[in-house]
């Protein structure tokens, strides 16, 4: 089959203004739509330019607005996204080239929840114990890729880049929930700021975009109640 | 620019990780990687890292490197191999402790599974050894170990491409690299250089590995006169998505999963009677190619099915829930009730920079050492793998040689100066990037890969022929000659990716030739090196690792040198 494909394009050393550009792609109904960006670069145009790496879904590198909403290139296939494609950056910061953007606000605000178990208590022999059930109060949230599709697609994020984003929040999620970390209050201190968790109204577009099927909004929701409550 | 570190690692996998959190604590270190430390391939392992705590039933760090030796057909390092089996259990409690979220035991312990190639009492049942976290062990792994890098302040340089290493008086003495966002070429001065760089499955059609995984660590040192050691073992991993090779974690055989062909027979019982679906990849593999070639390939076509619809969907769900939810994404197939169509994927390079149990890159057949060099990960050689890697032995790799290398390193850079860097340390970088810059016409290097990518799945795959062999010698030659007047369309200096694939590509290329070299002289078979004209193994001429130097013409030059066998003597290889 066919496909047209109408990406945003933008090259810093040579263009002022961003601007759209149609390839036509012969490709099969079970590729990706990575596939087709692949097609498009080794086959038309070299210089189009985006992230990518494992090409299925695990790596994080190449999420993007397709057909109006965050994806994984990797991860959609041309079967859901139809004869006529549109791609573009995704949202909120910078674009560096084409479909590459500028991650460093991103990891910062990753950083700035302390994504590491915190336990000053002396290290046991063995593993610390935890039962399935406490594990299972977390293990949505490990699932994060850093692929920063739901911190993109949040409205919050795009009016205010200073919000620390769902994705900043599903990480603090993963340690505060986790029985073995004993730093769940320093991080709802952070979170518990200006631009920290309250900030987000619900929209769960962040838990529409996740690749990885994490219930973003859910472990949003369960930080608020953990920052009113004081209780994990 | 100058950067002056007392110790540079370069790939920011589990491998390059771990040796950081060695490291960064001891001496000045930076981390070079070509992407962010996250997109790292480590992240696609799925299945786990076995380590003999015994959680869920007996075991031995000595049955763990029973089945390492055996399942190495007899090439790995029987004294690296204790090392890593005997490590392996602090390696796993210490990843605990670092945050790993384990899959649990309902007392809490760390669970444990079933996967190829890992028995109890050697070789008489399969064993629980594989420590996991659902189907992402490697996920966690690599999440870990850079929130680990995180608290401890390690200094990254993301998305940095390693072009080149400076070696000035037999040390090491710095790397150069290619900064992607900008295009300036930044000089790194350093005591001490790891390589953790990953694979390069990226040679085959066919493959697990991601697009990154092209080899440039392997490329740099072997056009720098390092040998490469054992490069004619590369693993086809027996359950890769038909057609597009995304890897099906073991642990779905190790839950149960079944081989079927055609005419729905679980042909395994023929091939291994003993652990049938649970014998080592390269078996599997094997076997699943003799099904096809023999026409009991589904439909006749090149493809088997991986049948799952018999395990209660609760452990599918819970256990298996990432490569099940590839099966639906990539295949529109239901894994609960449908089978999932698979074939053997270029999976993983047991061959690479020949390294000692510290890290220490070895440059030569008595293993002398080259100061300052180290290795560790897929892209290095200790050799723990030998012919044929066991599952799960690879995050077990990268863990245990990861630290042990970082802090080799770490130690060495104390009482040493920096070497001298070389005059215009840069300027063979620059050249490179300007002769491929500045050719306005030439060979499109998507097609060129793709000829190389064809040529390596089709004569260098899983059976290999003298005929094959030298097909694949002759197209790869020929391949490199066009090489030499690539021609790209991106000219500038912002994130040229099109400038980066096309310098990839060379390292591929380079890295094939001596995969087809040492595959064609190796006139045996062995672990995941398949003969069709030799289909025996021969210990009496090839219980020998092999080296390849690459020549400034681009001919491999070969020697060899012994196995360091241990307290397992070679024996006939059956399960």
């Amino acid at each position: 089959m066919k496909t047209t494909v109408k990406i945003k394009r933008y090259d810093p050393d040579i263009d002022d203004v961003a601007y759209w550009q149609d390839f036509e792609v012969e490709c099969d109904e079970m590729d990706r739509v990575l596939d087709i960006l692949n097609t498009i670069k080794w086959e038309q145009d070299g210089t189009l330019s985006y992230r990518r790496s494992c090409a299925h879904g695990i790596c994080g590198s190449d999420a993007m607005v397709i057909n109006g909403s965050n994806a994984l290139a990797c991860k959609m296939l041309v079967k859901e996204a139809g004869s006529s494609i549109t791609v573009e950056p995704i949202r909120g910061l910078p674009v560096v080239k084409d479909l590459i953007v500028d991650m460093e606000t991103f990891f910062d605000a990753y950083k700035s929840v302390m994504p590491y178990l915190i336990n000053d208590d002396p290290v046991p022999d063995r593993e610390r114990l935890q039962t399935p059930e406490q594990h299972e109060k977390f293990e949505d949230t490990t699932k994060c890729i850093l692929c920063a599709a739901c911190t993109t697609s949040c409205p919050i994020f795009w009016t205010n880049d200073e919000y620390l984003g769902p994705a900043a929040i599903v990480n603090a999620h993963r340690f505060i929930f986790d029985s073995r970390d004993q730093a769940g209050g320093e991080r709802m201190a952070v979170l518990g700021t200006r631009e920290g968790v309250f900030r987000c109204r619900t929209a769960f577009n962040c838990t529409e975009a996740c690749p990885r099927d994490i219930q973003v909004t859910r472990a949003v929701e369960e930080v608020k109640r953990a920052i009113l409550f004081k209780k994990i | 620019m100058l950067h002056t570190f007392d110790a540079v690692i370069v790939g920011a996998g589990g491998a390059g990780l771990r040796a950081a959190l060695a490291a960064s604590p001891r001496c000045k270190t930076a981390v070079l990687t070509k992407l962010y430390p996250t997109r790292s391939h480590t992240g696609a392992a799925q299945g786990g890292m076995c380590a003999a705590l015994a959680n869920t039933e007996e075991d031995s760090w000595e049955w763990h490197a029973f089945d390492t030796v055996k399942g190495s057909d007899y090439l790995g390092d029987q004294p690296a191999i204790d090392i890593m089996c005997k490590e392996a259990v602090d390696a796993v409690i210490e990843l605990e402790h670092f945050g790993l979220p384990f899959t649990r035991t309902e007392d809490g312990h760390i669970d444990q599974r079933r996967f190829g190639g890992h028995t109890h009492d050697h070789g008489k049942g399969p064993v629980r050894r594989a420590c996991y976290s659902a189907d992402r062990t490697g996920h966690m792994i690599l999440q870990t170990l850079y929130q680990q890098c995180l608290a401890n302040d390690v200094q990254f340089f993301d998305e940095f491409q390693v072009l080149d290493v400076l070696i000035s008086d037999g040390r090491a003495a710095g790397v150069v690299a290619l900064e992607l966002a900008t295009g300036e070429v930044h000089t790194f001065r350093s005591k001490a250089i790891l390589w953790a760089t990953g694979g390069f499955g990226r040679m085959f059609k066919v493959t697990s590995n991601a697009h990154a995984l092209t080899g440039d660590g392997p490329g740099v040192c072997f056009r720098r006169g390092i040998p490469m050691e054992d490069m004619e073992f590369f693993q086809f991993h027996p359950t890769g998505i038909y057609k597009m090779g995304i890897l099906l974690s073991e642990a779905a055989r190790g839950e149960g999963g079944i081989l079927r062909n055609d005419k729905g027979e679980r042909f395994m019982e023929r091939y291994a009677p003993t652990i049938k679906d649970l014998a080592p990849r390269d078996m599997v593999s094997r076997a699943i190619q003799t099904e096809i070639l023999e026409g009991r390939g589904i439909d006749g076509k090149d493809y088997v099915h991986l049948d799952l619809t018999h395990l209660d969907p609760e452990v599918i769900d819970e256990k298996l829930p990432d490569i099940t939810e590839f099966a639906r994404t990539y295949l529109g197939v239901e894994p609960k009730t449908e089978c999932v169509p698979i074939q053997p994927t270029a999976h993983y390079a047991m061959g690479g920079i020949p390294t000692d149990v510290d890290g220490r890159v070895v440059i030569d057949a008595n293993d002398t050492p080259l100061p300052g060099m180290y290795a560790a990960g897929e892209c290095a050689c200790v050799s723990v793998h030998g012919a044929n890697r066991l599952g799960t032995n690879s995050l077990l790799d990268i863990v245990v040689f990861g630290r042990r290398g970082g802090e080799h390193m770490a130690e060495f850079v104390q009482d040493v100066d920096h070497a001298e860097l070389p005059n215009d340390a840069d300027e063979p970088t620059r050249e490179m990037i300007d002769a491929i810059l500045d050719r306005e016409e030439g060979e499109a290097v998507g097609q060129l890969r793709a000829e190389l990518q064809q040529t390596m799945t089709d004569n260098a795959g899983v059976f290999r022929t003298d005929e094959t062999l030298a097909q694949a010698q002759e197209d790869v030659d020929e391949i490199a000659e066009r090489y030499e007047s690539i021609a790209i369309d991106d000219h500038g200096q912002t994130f040229n990716t099109d400038l980066a694939e096309a310098i990839e590509l060379g390292f591929l290329i380079d890295l094939a030739r001596a995969l087809v070299a040492g595959a064609r002289k190796r006139t045996e078979s062995r672990g995941g090196h398949s003969r069709d004209d030799y289909p025996d193994r021969d210990d009496e001429n090839f219980l020998k690792h092999t080296l390849a130097w690459l020549g400034d013409d681009g001919s491999i030059e070969l020697d060899y040198k012994p196995v360091k066998l241990g307290r397992y003597e070679p024996q006939e290889r059956k399960y």
